[in-house]
C-alpha cells in the first residue's frame, strides 16, 4: 500500500509546525503561545503518523497536548493575574541569519548525508512491537523494561515534587 | 517535486530546536520559557522518530517516548517550583527572579 500525496501533507504539517512554533515565542499574550504549542504539537504528531509511528503519535496527543498543555494553561490562569507589558528583549540579526544558513546547507549538502534505504517493516502492528520492546516477550524481559520501570519511578517523584512544593504547610 | 526524505524531517526538528532555544534565551516570562524547553523536547523526539523510520526497527519510537515521560516529570516539576516561588513574589519575569544574586 504505498502512501500517496506525500510531499504535500509534509510541507503543509512542517508548515503548520514551524509557524505555530515562531507564534509560540513572540506572542506577547502567553495563552496564544500555549494555543499556538498545542497547534505545534498536533501537527509534530501528524509528521509521526507520516514516519509510520502511529503510537508515538497517540502518546503525543494524549500527554502532550492533553496533559501538558492543560496544566501549562491551569498554571498560566493562576499566575497571569497581571498584563506582562515589557517582555522582550530584540532577538536580532543573528537568529534570522542563523536560520537562513541552516537552510542554505540543509537545500545544498543536506541531501546527501543521510541515504534514504528503508528496510521493509514486519506486518505485526506498531503498538504491539512496541510492547514488546518494553515489557519483553516470552518469558524474558524486552531490552527496555528496566528503562520502563525507572521511568515510572521518575513520575511517581515528579508527582511528589510537585504535590509537596505547592503546599502552603507541609 | 522531490521526494520526502529523512533529511527533511531532520530540517524540520532542527529548525523547531532552534525556535525552542531562540525562546528560551529570548523571553522573560518564565512560563514562555517552559514552553519553549517543550518545544525542544518535540524537536529532539521528531528526530528520534526520523531516524528510527530510516533505520527501520523501533529503537528511536521506544526512546522518544520515554522522552516524552521526562518532559511531562520535567513540566510538572518545574511548574511547581513556579508557583512555589510565585507564592512569595508575585512576578513572572525571570528578570526579578534574583534573590541568588550576590
Amino acid at each position: 500500500m504505498a502512501p500517496v500525496g506525500t510531499p504535500y501533507f509534509f510541507y503543509t504539517l512542517a508548515a503548520l509546525a514551524l509557524v505555530s512554533g515562531v507564534l509560540v515565542i513572540t506572542r506577547r499574550n502567553v495563552v496564544h503561545s500555549a494555543l499556538a504549542l498545542i497547534v505545534t504539537l498536533l501537527s509534530v504528531a501528524g509528521l509521526y503518523l507520516m514516519l509510520y509511528a502511529p503510537f508515538v503519535a497517540g502518546v503525543q496527543i494524549i500527554v502532550y497536548a492533553g496533559g501538558i498543555m492543560v496544566l501549562f494553561l491551569f498554571v498560566i490562569m493562576l499566575v497571569n493575574i497581571e498584563r506582562s507589558s515589557k517582555d522582550r528583549r530584540p532577538v536580532g540579526l543573528g537568529a534570522a541569519v542563523a536560520l537562513l544558513a541552516l537552510f542554505v546547507f540543509a537545500f545544498t549538502k543536506g541531501k546527501t548525508l543521510f541515504p534514504d534505504r528503508m528496510m521493509s517493516l514486519p506486518e505485526s502492528s506498531n503498538t504491539q512491537q512496541i510492547a514488546t520492546m518494553l515489557y519483553g516477550d516470552a518469558g524474558q524481559i524486552g531490552p527496555y523494561t528496566f528503562a520502563f520501570e525507572i521511568a515510572s519511578l521518575l513520575l511517581l517523584v515528579a508527582i511528589l515534587g510537585a504535590v509537596i512544593m505547592t503546599k502552603k504547610k507541609i | 517535486m522531490v521526494p520526502v526524505t529523512t533529511t527533511h524531517y531532520l530540517v524540520v526538528a532542527a529548525a523547531l530546536f532552534v525556535l525552542g532555544v531562540i525562546g528560551v534565551l529570548t523571553r522573560r516570562n518564565v512560563v514562555v520559557i517552559l514552553m519553549s524547553i517543550e518545544l525542544i523536547l518535540n524537536a529532539v523526539n521528531l528526530n528520534l522518530v526520523a531516524f528510527s523510520r530510516m533505520w527501520g526497527n523501533l529503537h528511536g519510537q521506544v526512546f522518544s517516548i520515554f522522552i516524552t515521560v521526562d518532559a511531562a516529570a520535567e513540566a510538572a516539576a518545574g511548574l511547581g517550583i513556579l508557583i512555589a516561588f510565585f507564592r512569595n513574589k508575585e512576578t513572572v519575569n525571570v528578570d526579578e527572579i534574583d534573590l541568588l544574586k550576590w
